[in-house]
């Protein structure tokens, strides 16, 4: 991302003048920080001493970050199940797929399910992915009760010892109580078969300061355990993902950035702070 | 939409308010306050600061002439108004129509920004009004986008034109001009053409894009973009703009929270108006966008003639017509037609979305209220008053202590529920009364609302923040208008 580029060495050897400031401001808010993460950073640019700077920037940068662990743990000889939520188009079953795919390729026994069983075509879009990618796919009726189809594909994981079971949700709104209330009800459904693991937050790159409100809302419906963000790879920088960790202290997990399988990557805090910098 | 930022300009008003006269400073705290509210409501920092400095420059213009005697935060709350709904748009413009049909509508933006749905909608709004759409399955790209299509067009009959399988087969470029062809042969006097969605840096894409516009020459380019955009919406727009071209923009899923500023933004960096909202998951959750009804919701006046229109809308058309006959002669308002009013108003579905649109609805207060409610409300206050004898829904007044407490076994309420109905219509009735000069709220939806919501309280939350006392004689059935026409102080 480079998001501060050699902004910050540039004060190293002056003191920042008050339109450096206001630059800066600009790229932090631009970058969907918020306003509260933004001003928290300016006033350390402020204060601290020019030459460390750039450390300072960073430490304050990792502080935002969650220390809770960013890798999905399987366990040996038991099914691991991740549910993947999140508001209408954000990317939700393009990562289900992209997440089945990576851990595939490592050799593992992944299941599918498709419980989007309200938008039109949408198992088809699952279904077709898993096809695509050698990944089998239990799928529901259109308009089916999506609960009955997790409950069905947790079972079939269970019996036939997957290693890994992905459920791709439908989209929704969180400031529609109903549907939240559904997704409460699809994770006791599913945990009257085996434990819900991971409960991922799909976050679309592009979303400005809604994204907190999203987040902390589902996170009230379910526990969230993790978050994707996507379309990173536009010209959006992203910083939403920065400020809903910070806020809510849900740890980004993987990171989209394009719509093809492979596109998809670990979140690494160490080099992403790193990459800020250069 | 826009909630939480009427909520902070609530907020600043109400400080302003509370001074008789206003001074420069007051005028740099609220534009202070003003900049992180909109920074929060996702506004580009760009856009924010040009529209603070113009709302700033014109307040201390006019602060030399406010009169000591007239209401000054009226005055400035005036200012930043107008500037609003300067930017965004003035006026509501609608679909402009090719001189020869077909009239060809093109749909482009960012994945996941809603645009096929968006179809959908467009198609059946269109249709609505005697159009014979066709819509055109162009998105080869997303795995099984055309199906998606293909599933909409058929739920709402609407023909549709998908004649590759897509999921990366066929050239969207081939579809679009094919389609014309058709749609000429056929006689379809509109088509909706969907496209896959795509990023402004993406240069292949954006040539694609490009490509199908330059094969149909559409009427209408319209650039589809999430409410909930952040500050990308300006990066993204200006990509669409430069990239492929566009003469109007939609606004996706406003039936979230999101403030919403890229509305402000994308308007007055391409200069494009908004032309349309989807705000819900139904295929009829979508309507015309109004710049003036979008300001006065961002500013905390609630968006009174939407929920007028949609109440409308829901009730069926005899039924409309005759209660706004009944309504236009003076006749008695009953319980009857309020029953009706309250079946229509199940009908349109969410209450908490109808209750979002009322003025005041964005104080703390107000918003636990209607986060609480449910439709549960609704059908118990239809239970009430279908337990009502056809005499006592006519004339109230006969409901004595026995009678209410029949009524309320009947219905298996409470007679205090029953009570704070029968007020609630009381309330109601004396409401139409006044608003009697048609285009207002139907009182039906006011009573509807639980208790302390009732119009007449739940109306001032303009920056009077007093009761409006509507006198008789001709005034706008909309309170926000009326407000205006008074002068209100
Ligand atoms: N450029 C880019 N596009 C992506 C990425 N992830 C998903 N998309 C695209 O975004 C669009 C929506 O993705 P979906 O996976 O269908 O989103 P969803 O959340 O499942 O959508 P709903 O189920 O309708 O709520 C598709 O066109 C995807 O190809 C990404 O990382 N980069
Ligand atoms: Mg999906």
């Amino acid at each position: 991302m480079g998001l501060f580029g050699s902004f910050l060495s540039k004060f190293s050897r002056n003191r920042a003048s008050i339109e450096d400031i206001e630059e800066f401001r600009k790229l932090l808010i631009e970058s969907d920080l918020g306003v509260g993460a933004t001003e928290e950073i300016i006033d350390l640019v402020k204060k601290e001493k020019s030459e460390n700077l750039e450390n300072a920037v960073a430490q304050r940068i990792k502080s935002f970050l969650s220390d809770k662990p960013r890798e999905i743990s399987l366990h040996h000889g038991e099914v691991t199940t991740v549910l993947i939520v999140g508001v209408n188009g954000t990317g939700k079953t393009t990562s289900a797929a992209k997440l089945a795919n990576f851990y595939k390729t490592q050799g593992k026994k992944v299941l599918l399910v498709a419980a989007d069983t309200f938008r039109a075509a949408a198992v088809d879009q699952l279904v077709t992915w898993g096809s695509r990618i050698g990944v089998d796919v239990v799928k529901g009726s259109d308009n089916s009760d999506p609960a009955a189809v997790c409950f069905d594909g947790a079972s079939k994981a269970k019996n036939e010892n997957y290693d890994l079971l992905i459920i791709d949700t439908a989209g929704r709104l969180h400031t529609k109580s109903n549907l939240m209330d559904e997704l409460s009800k699809v994770r006791r459904v599913i945990e009257k078969v085996t434990p819900v693991n991971e409960i991922l937050f799909v976050l679309d790159g592009t979303t400005g300061q809604n994204g907190i409100a999203q987040a902390k809302v589902f996170s009230e419906s379910v526990p969230l355990t993790g978050m994707i963000v996507t379309k990173v790879d536009g010209s959006t920088k992203g910083g939403i993902a920065l400020a809903t960790e910070r806020e809510l202290g849900v740890p980004l997990k993987f990171v989209g950035v394009g719509e093809n399988i492979g596109d998809f990557k670990e979140f690494e805090p160490d080099d992403y702070i790193s990459e800020l910098f250069t | 939409m826009f909630e939480s930022l009427s909520g902070k300009l609530s907020g600043i008003f109400g400080t302003l308010r509370s001074k008789g006269r206003i001074t420069e400073s007051d005028i740099d705290s609220t534009v202070q306050e003003l900049r992180t509210a909109l920074l929060d409501a996702d506004v580009a920092l760009s856009v924010v600061d040009a529209f603070l400095e113009r709302v700033k420059d014109k307040s201390l213009a006019a602060l030399p002439n406010l009169k000591q005697s007239t209401n000054q935060s009226q005055e400035i709350y005036n200012i930043i108004n107008q500037e609003l709904v300067a930017i965004l748009g003035g006026a509501a413009r609608r679909i402009r129509f090719a001189k020869n049909p077909p009239t060809v509508i093109m749909l482009a933006g960012l994945q996941g920004s809603g645009k096929t749905t968006l179809a959908g909608k467009l198609a059946a709004f269109l249709k609505a009004d005697g159009n014979t759409p066709l819509l055109v399955a162009a998105d080869l790209q997303r795995p099984n986008a055309v199906t998606q299509l293909t599933v909409l067009a058929d739920s709402l009959k609407i023909p549709v034109f998908a004649p590759e399988p897509g999921n990366g087969v066929g050239d969207p470029v081939k579809v679009a001009k094919d389609a014309l062809k058709f749609a000429n042969e056929k006689l379809y006097n509109l088509v909706i053409i969907d496209t896959a969605g795509r990023l402004g840096l993406d240069e292949e894409l954006m040539q694609q894009a490009k490509d199908i516009k330059a094969a149909v020459n559409p009427d209408e380019t319209l650039f589809v973009v999430d409410s909930m955009i952040g500050q990308d919406a300006v990066r993204t727009a200006n990509a669409f703009q430069d990239g492929v071209g566009f003469d109007g923009v939609v606004l996706t899923k406003l039936d979230g929270d999101a403030k919403g500023g890229a509305a402000l933004s994308i308007a007055e960096v391409t200069g494009k108006p908004i032309l349309f909202v989807s705000n819900g998951e139904k295929l009829s959750d979508f309507d015309y966008f109004y710049p003036d009804r979008m300001a006065s919701r961002i500013l905390g006046m609630g968006d009174i003639q939407t929920l007028a229109e949609q109440a409308k809308k829901a009730m069926d058309g005899a039924s409309a017509k005759r209660l706004e006959e009944k309504f236009i002669a003076g006749e008695e308002f009953t319980l009857e037609d309020f029953l009706e009013q309250l079946q229509a108003m199940k009908k349109m579905g969410s209450m908490t979305k109808l209750l979002g649109m009322l003025p005041g609805a964005n104080n703390a207060a107000m918003k636990k209220q209607i986060d609480s409610l449910d439709d549960k409300e609704l059908v118990r206050t239809q239970a009430i008053v279908q337990s009502m004898t056809p005499e006592e829904r006519r004339n109230p007044k006969v409901l004595n202590g026995s009678r209410r407490a029949r009524i309320a076994k009947g219905s298996g309420r409470s007679v205090t529920e029953v009570n704070s109905l029968v007020d609630r219509f009381a309330a109601a009735a004396k409401m139409m009364k006044q608003m009697r000069s048609g285009g207002g709220m139907p009182a039906g939806l006011a009573a509807g609302l639980p208790k302390g919501m009732g119009m007449p309280a739940g109306l001032p939350s303009g920056i009077s923040g007093k009761a409006t006392t509507p006198k008789k004689k001709s005034r706008s059935g909309n309170p926000a208008k009326r407000a205006a026409e008074e002068g209100r102080s």
